[in-house]
């Protein structure tokens, strides 16, 4: 090897070659969190696939620069603005910012939600009338924000769409209410206790919806089985969909 | 019957348990006790099992004489755990549990499902032209039926049942259509990622060509039956009131929020399978009332109508040689081609001959994704479409895997029964049969 062709080569007089960019990119990804092995869902038996050592790593989360493009600096430069006149800044609120697939979303932090909501609603320039409900999401792998509340607001004075999106860790499951903001999350936050186990606090009757009143455990979390029994077809035994082996 | 005025006490009082037809043994007992405070309150239960409720909705109504003081609405009875078992399903099978939701739209589930997990593949713009107009052809059929579905029982809900039959008849040439087009007659998963399951059989154009020559003849009949009934415009006109303020508060869309002038229509504002390539007008009325939520619905029917006479005409055109009804992505569109042979549908020969005497690669392709399905990229999205009752939203999550992370349908039905009470408290118990006819709810969808 020549000494032109050395990657790092301008750093040639500390003695300390540095990695060039595809070295960083790969390390970056050996240092992410590895989330499934293998493939096939071949757990139990020898794995004569070929894929045993196969480490499928996660991404860390993306978090867009500016401009994030289409409407959306328009919005978050109205929420900021707005949130300075509460004497909030944008980043204290606002943890991360996502556009992706051409939808904006914004991370709060739980403790300023009812106060963005507020902002979002009654600041013409924001105009976000309509909160059409929180779906929950929950992640085990991610660690400390397990519970996600993910609400999408329609504005339809200014046609615009934007997700918000909360995150609660499973020891501590608690997002306020937006039911004083938004009286059409009620249901939506009640399904979501129901289903997921976040609370949310000043919620006037956070009681189960569509799971009966004395019900135990939240059946959409990913540690709550789909259940289901094993079914006999001529003699064989095809077990539950979730106990099945499957692609992963 | 001895033990018809049988009472416990509890720690909510006096108790009383009355079984029918001894109303004077209860009111002797209740005097005897003194309980009684003067107000004539009661509390009625109403449902699950009730035949104006549309389904298994129960409704927990206090009453003071005639008068609703306070209603409940109580759901969770048809819950099916649809989201649930998407998590343990391909992307693809996903349709045939999304299209069980809210049954009397199957089209629209499927629909507002698919184009969440085409945004989240990045191919929205990549589906076939063909493919489009067929889901917007289906998809306003879908409308036609539904709205039937829910003016029909409305007329008998009110007392006439010759409504609720033309309702029924009417619908079932929809029915007949979707049976032809996609071979089911409701719940068809004909809506797939990347296109539509099958592309229209023969004959189906002539047939939609007679559906459209019958159908306005039929509309007017029904409209003729209701225009002339006084008692209908004396339940409904002024009743179940919600205006603007109230939908906006409540997240209230569809014929109920056009009831109130605004043409709200994700149709025309946020047009997705291209409808803004379509003629047609957005009704509305100034109302809020129920009558103002039928006259919508049937004004809605109309241009459903047109839209669908564009699809006929669009589909009926010269078509090029390759006019495709699946995205042509051999990593994502579903591979199966079906035939009709001698005996019944099946496999198409040709593919089959395909498959296994010309290409390996179409084998592989055919056999991965039948078995293991496509990736979808990590991510996020939320799509939403209008459908009969309002904006249906699917915000959907993947984390890089052959199947949703997780699938959650905001159905209009849910959010609109929260607007009830609104609706209801104040009047009379008899307008609250009307009230929930005019949010026209579904409880597969309100449950999943």
């Amino acid at each position: 090897m020549t000494e032109t062709n050395q990657p790092g080569q301008a750093d040639a007089g500390t003695g300390t070659p540095a990695p060039d960019a595809a070295e960083l990119a790969g390390r970056e990804r050996l240092s992410e969190q590895v989330v499934r092995t293998g493939m096939f869902g071949v757990q139990d038996t020898p794995d004569t696939s070929g894929y045993g050592g196969l480490k499928v790593r996660r991404p860390p989360p993306l978090s867009s620069p500016r401009p994030y493009g289409s409407y959306f600096d328009e919005v978050a430069d109205a929420l900021g603005g707005s949130l300075e006149r509460e004497g909030l800044s944008f980043g204290d609120a606002v943890e991360r910012v996502v556009v992706d697939r051409g939808e904006l979303t914004l991370h709060v932090r739980r403790e300023h939600l009812i106060t963005v909501a507020q902002r979002l609603r009654d600041d013409p320039t924001l105009a976000f009338e309509i909160c059409t409900g929180v779906s929950g999401v929950h992640y085990p792998l991610d660690e400390g924000r397990e519970l996600h509340g993910v609400y999408h607001m329609l504005s339809i004075t200014h046609n615009r769409r934007l997700r918000i999106e909360v995150s609660a860790p499973d020891a501590d499951p608690h997002i306020p209410s937006l039911v004083g903001v938004y009286p059409a999350n009620d249901w939506h936050e009640r399904e979501t206790w129901d289903f997921f186990g976040i609370i949310f606090d000043g919620h006037p009757g956070l009681t189960r919806i569509e799971m009966p009143d004395d019900w135990k455990g939240h059946p959409q979390r990913k540690d709550y089985p789909l259940g289901g029994i094993p079914v006999e077809y001529r003699g064989a035994t095809i077990p539950p969909p979730d106990e099945r082996r499957a692609y992963k | 019957m001895s033990t018809s005025a049988d009472q416990a006490d509890t720690a909510e009082g006096r108790v009383y348990n009355v079984s029918g037809q001894d109303w004077d043994e209860f009111a002797a007992a209740v005097d005897e006790a003194g309980d009684r405070t003067g107000e004539e309150r009661i509390v009625v239960n109403m449902g699950p099992q009730h035949p104006s409720t549309h389904g298994v909705l129960r409704l927990v109504l206090t009453l003071d004489g005639e008068t609703v003081t306070e209603l409940r609405p109580v759901v969770g009875y048809l819950h099916t755990g649809i989201e649930k078992n998407l998590e343990y399903r391909t992307w693809t099978q996903g349709v045939t549990f999304v299209t069980r939701a809210d049954y009397l739209m199957p089209i629209f589930n499927e629909t507002a499902y698919c184009l969440a997990v085409e945004r989240l593949l990045g191919i929205e713009d990549r589906i076939p032209d063909r493919a489009n107009v067929i889901r917007v052809l289906m998809m306003e059929l879908n409308r036609i039926s539904s709205h039937l579905g829910g003016i029909g029982p409305f007329g008998l809900e009110l007392g006439a049942t010759t409504v609720f039959i033309y309702g029924m008849r009417e619908r079932e040439k929809v029915l007949d259509l979707f049976e032809l087009i996609a071979g089911l007659r409701m719940n068809m998963a004909f809506i797939r990622p990347g296109g539509v399951s099958q592309d229209l059989p023969s004959g189906a154009i002539e047939k939609l060509r007679e559906f459209l020559a019958v159908m306005p003849g039929k509309l007017a009949e029904i409209r003729a039956l209701f225009d002339a009934a006084p008692v209908f415009f004396a339940r409904t006109k002024g009743v179940a009131y919600l205006d603007l303020e109230g939908c906006m508060t409540l997240g209230v869309t569809g014929p109920m929020l056009r009831a109130t002038g605004l043409p709200w229509d994700l149709r025309k504002s946020q047009p997705y399978c291209g409808y803004e390539t379509y003629e047609f007008d957005v009704p509305t009325v100034k109302t809020c009332d129920a009558y103002g939520r039928y006259r919508i619905r049937m004004d809605e029917m109309d241009q459903s109508l047109r839209i669908i006479e564009q699809c006929v005409d669009r589909l009926a055109g010269k078509r090029p040689a390759h006019d495709p009804v699946m995205i042509e992505d051999a990593k994502i569109g579903w591979p199966a081609r079906l035939a009709l042979g001698p005996d019944g549908l099946g496999p198409a020969p040709d593919h089959i001959a395909h498959i296994m005497g010309q290409s390996m690669e179409a084998l592989i392709h055919h056999f991965k994704l039948v078995t293991e399905g496509f990736r979808v990229p990590a991510g996020e999205v939320y799509a939403a479409i209008e459908s009969p009752r309002g904006e249906l939203g699917a915000h959907v999550v993947s984390e890089g895997g052959t199947r949703p992370f997780r699938v959650h349908l905001r159905d209009p039905s849910f959010n609109h029964l929260q607007a009830l009470p609104a609706m209801a408290e104040g009047g009379l118990i008899a307008d609250v049969i009307p009230a929930i006819a005019s949010i026209d709810p579904v409880l597969g969808g309100v449950d999943r």
